[in-house]
Formats: structure tokens, C-alpha cells, sequence
């Protein structure tokens, strides 16, 4: 048993090793993908331009009503048709497009809708006058959001953010769906091979928890972090 | 966009859209109840119990769904197929269909994650009223009963909505251990018609009027509508 896990010529670990890393580099990379949607659609929520305000809204509900798997299925392979085909119209060959890269994308546009409700909700909890007065201190657009809106929301979103990393580490299995090797795709291949199901399926999850719990630790030691400032009792 | 698949294949899309509610309503029934068991559990006073109902909810929430329907589907599976009694035995219909395994990591899932919910729910009811309770002679079982989990499940009722809507969403992995669940059903027909798009957008469609459903049934309950306390 420690033959087909371990790292010798017929064990599968360097290639769970390789499949973990993937998928810590997915989540990574879709994390910041849907943080960067996320304040998009939140600002254009926050717009006050009617067209904006809709189609943001019309994105959060739709992707947040729609099975994952589902989203995924759709704009893993339309999204890549799309893109070929819009290349293909300016004259380039087939776009050298990533299963990678499309990961990242589809796992940050399912999850930047959640983000957005979550950074929406952050500044909408900022007190309207430290606003105000950082208007009278004469702070315009980028230095107003860098140095009163970024501070005072990110304790306020800290918790639905880490939330969401969670929800990505386990999300970013679906990807195995579309046939792209991360950590569970490797495992249903070893599975398959040796006819070990229930081992390297086990295996597979015990990676996955120790990364949510590793997770776990370094989130509270980031929501102390960025809190500092706060009154203890809000903690 | 062609949809002239659609009526020929009507049937097998109302047979997913039916399974994908089935698997909403059992999962969801049997996961309430046993998530009462696991809030129950972890605010037990012993260390023991505890912290076996804490380590429980912390695994399962710790992995991801389709790995525990993958241990459950072909790990219980395959060692379910190589006990000779249970291979030829007259169980075997069901014990292949994964419809149930599908079904019991949906259980399994909602117990943990509606527990904490509900362990939370449990402990924002202001304590006088359990006091109340008492003073009017209650047992501890008639609290929990008449007063602590009607008050709590009355208070989570916009979170369950939300917790409900998830598991509509969880319902379509069963489609990847070849149940006919709604997205299961439309991958038949893409991969019958060679439409490869349309049948997901279509299902996407009718994903969209569940949670609508879901959350105006859970509307009504909360304006008491259905369910009204105190008569």
C-alpha cells in the first residue's frame, strides 16, 4: 500500500504532489481573478449608472443561482470556442489558451459574484462621514479608496473573503469535470489504474482538508492583521 | 440556436427536472434532521461528544463534495460489488443506482453544514425564554421541542432559503456519477444531437426558476403564509 502512494517507480505520489500544486496555484489564481471581478461589480453596483448597476446585477444573480458545475461546463467550452473564433476573425490561428488559464477565469467569474456582494456590502458599512471627511481633507477618487475605503472596509470583508478562499479550495475540484489534471483529476486516474477507489479517493480528501486547515491558520493570523485598528469588541 | 431537439426530448428532461427536486427533498428533509442531531451533538456538555460531532463537521467541510460523492460512489461501490452476497443479491438494483449514493453525501453534507447554522441559531435565543420555559415546568425535552428549535428554525428561515438554493446547486454533481439528474439529462441529449450548447443553456434556464421557486416558497413562509406559531 505504501508502494502505489509513495514515490518509487510505481507509486503515484510525485504525481499527486503535482496535481496539489496545481490546485493550490488554481485557487490562488482564481482567488485574485474574482477579487479584481468582484470590485469591478461592486463598483459598478455602486455606480449609480443605471446600465451598470443592471448588468452587474443581472451577473451576481445569475451566477449565484446556477449550479457551479453547470457554469463551468458552459464557459469551459464555450468560453474557449468564443475566444478561437474571435481570434480566428482577426486573422490568428488558434489561440494558445491554457486549460490553466481558462480554470482560473471560469472559477473567478462563479466566484467574483460572490465577492462582489461581499466588498459591496464592506463599503457600504463604511460610515458615510469618514467619507465626507476625507472629501474635506481634500482626497479625491484613488487616494480616498487607498487610504479611507480599502483600511476601514477590508476588516469588515476579511470574513466573507476567507469564507470564499475556502469555498475556492473546494471548488476548484470541479475543474477534474472538464478533464484538466489537478489533484482530483490525478486521483480518478490513479483510481482507475490500480482499482484503488476508496484509497486514492481518501488521499485525495486528506490533501484537500490538510489545505483548509493549513488555510485556517494563516486566514486568522491575516484577520488580526488587517483588524488592528479596530475596537476590540468588533473583533 | 436550434432547439428543434427539445420536444423530442421533453420526457427525459421532466424525468431530470424530477430527480433533481427528489434529490432536494429527500437530502434536504433527512439533512435537517440529522443537522439538529449535530448541533445537538456539539453543544453537548461531554468533551467526548463534542468534539467527535466538532471533528465531523470540520472534515466534511473541509473537502469538497465531489470527493466524498467520489469516496461513496466508487470507493463504497467497488467494495460493495466484491462481497458475492451483495453482488447477486436482491439489493443490487439499488446499491449500483447512484442515485442514493448521491443522496446520502447530500445528507451527510447538509448535517454539517445546516448544523453549525443551527448551533449558531440555538445559541442567539435570549436564555430567559428557556428560562421561562422551565419555570412553566418544561422538561428539557419539551423546551427543545415546543420553544428552543420552533424559535430557532423560525429565526434561520432567510438563511435556510439561501442553504436550500445551495443544495439545488449541489443536486447537479450527481450528473457526474451518471445519475439523470436535470443536468444529467441534458448531457444525454448533447450527447445524442450533437447540440452542444443549447441543452446546457436550457437547463441553466430552469436552474434559474428553481431558486426562484425556493425562494419565494421560504417568502411565503416567513410572512406566515404556511406555517403560523402560537395556535
Amino acid at each position: 500500500m505504501g508502494g502505489i502512494l509513495g514515490f518509487g517507480p510505481n507509486g503515484w505520489g510525485p504525481a499527486l504532489l503535482s496535481g496539489a500544486l496545481v490546485t493550490i496555484e488554481i485557487t490562488i489564481g482564481a482567488f485574485i481573478c474574482g477579487l479584481v471581478i468582484g470590485t469591478l461589480t461592486a463598483a459598478a453596483r455602486l455606480s449609480r449608472v443605471p446600465p451598470l448597476v443592471v448588468l452587474a446585477r443581472g451577473y451576481t444573480t445569475i451566477c449565484r443561482a446556477i449550479p457551479e458545475l453547470l457554469l463551468i461546463l458552459v464557459l469551459y467550452y464555450l468560453g474557449s470556442q468564443l475566444l478561437n473564433e474571435a481570434l480566428h476573425a482577426i486573422g490568428l490561428g488558434d489561440a494558445p489558451i491554457s486549460g490553466f488559464a481558462t480554470a482560473i477565469i471560469v472559477l473567478g467569474l462563479v466566484q467574483g459574484a460572490y465577492a462582489s456582494e461581499i466588498i459591496r456590502g464592506a463599503i457600504l458599512a463604511i460610515p458615510y462621514g469618514q467619507i465626507e471627511a476625507a472629501h474635506a481633507f481634500g482626497h479625491a477618487r484613488i487616494l480616498l479608496f487607498r487610504r479611507i475605503i480599502l483600511p476601514t472596509m477590508l476588516p469588515m470583508a476579511i470574513g466573507g473573503l476567507s469564507n470564499l478562499w475556502m469555498v475556492l479550495i473546494k471548488d476548484s475540484a470541479l475543474i477534474s469535470v472538464v478533464g484538466y489534471s489537478e489533484l482530483l483529476y490525478t486521483a480518478k486516474q490513479a483510481a482507475g489504474y490500480t482499482q484503488r477507489y476508496f484509497l486514492f479517493y481518501v488521499v485525495a480528501a486528506a490533501v484537500y482538508y490538510a489545505m483548509t486547515l493549513v488555510s485556517n491558520i494563516g486566514i486568522r493570523s491575516i484577520e488580526g492583521r488587517f483588524g488592528r485598528w479596530m475596537p476590540v469588541r468588533a473583533r | 440556436m436550434n432547439f428543434s431537439w427539445f420536444l423530442p426530448n421533453l420526457g427525459l428532461l421532466l424525468q431530470g427536472l424530477e430527480c433533481t427536486i427528489l434529490l432536494i427533498a429527500v437530502s434536504g428533509t433527512l439533512g435537517i434532521v440529522l443537522a439538529i442531531g449535530v448541533a445537538l451533538g456539539r453543544m453537548s456538555r461531554s468533551r467526548v461528544v463534542s468534539s467527535t460531532f466538532g471533528l465531523y463537521t470540520s472534515v466534511i467541510r473541509g473537502t469538497p463534495l465531489l470527493v466524498q460523492i467520489y469516496i461513496l460512489y466508487y470507493g463504497l461501490g467497488s467494495a460493495f460489488a466484491a462481497l458475492p452476497w451483495l453482488r447477486w443479491g436482491p439489493l443490487w438494483p439499488y446499491l449500483r443506482n447512484g442515485f442514493w449514493y448521491v443522496a446520502l453525501t447530500l445528507v451527510l453534507s447538509n448535517a454539517a453544514y445546516w448544523g453549525e447554522l443551527i448551533r449558531s441559531g440555538m445559541r442567539a435565543i435570549p436564555p430567559g425564554e428557556l428560562e421561562a420555559a422551565s419555570a412553566f415546568g418544561m422538561g428539557r425535552i419539551l423546551t427543545l421541542r415546543r420553544i428552543w428549535l420552533p424559535r430557532t428554525l423560525r429565526n434561520l428561515l432567510p438563511a435556510l432559503a439561501g442553504e436550500t438554493v445551495m443544495l439545488m446547486k449541489a443536486t447537479a454533481l450527481a450528473s457526474t456519477v451518471a445519475v439523470t439528474d436535470l443536468l444529467g439529462a441534458a448531457d444525454i441529449v448533447r450527447a445524442q444531437t450533437f447540440h452542444v450548447y443549447e441543452p446546457l443553456l436550457l437547463v441553466a434556464i430552469v436552474y434559474l426558476l428553481l431558486t426562484y421557486g425556493i425562494e419565494s416558497v421560504y417568502g411565503r413562509v416567513e410572512r406566515g403564509k404556511v406555517l403560523r406559531p402560537g395556535r
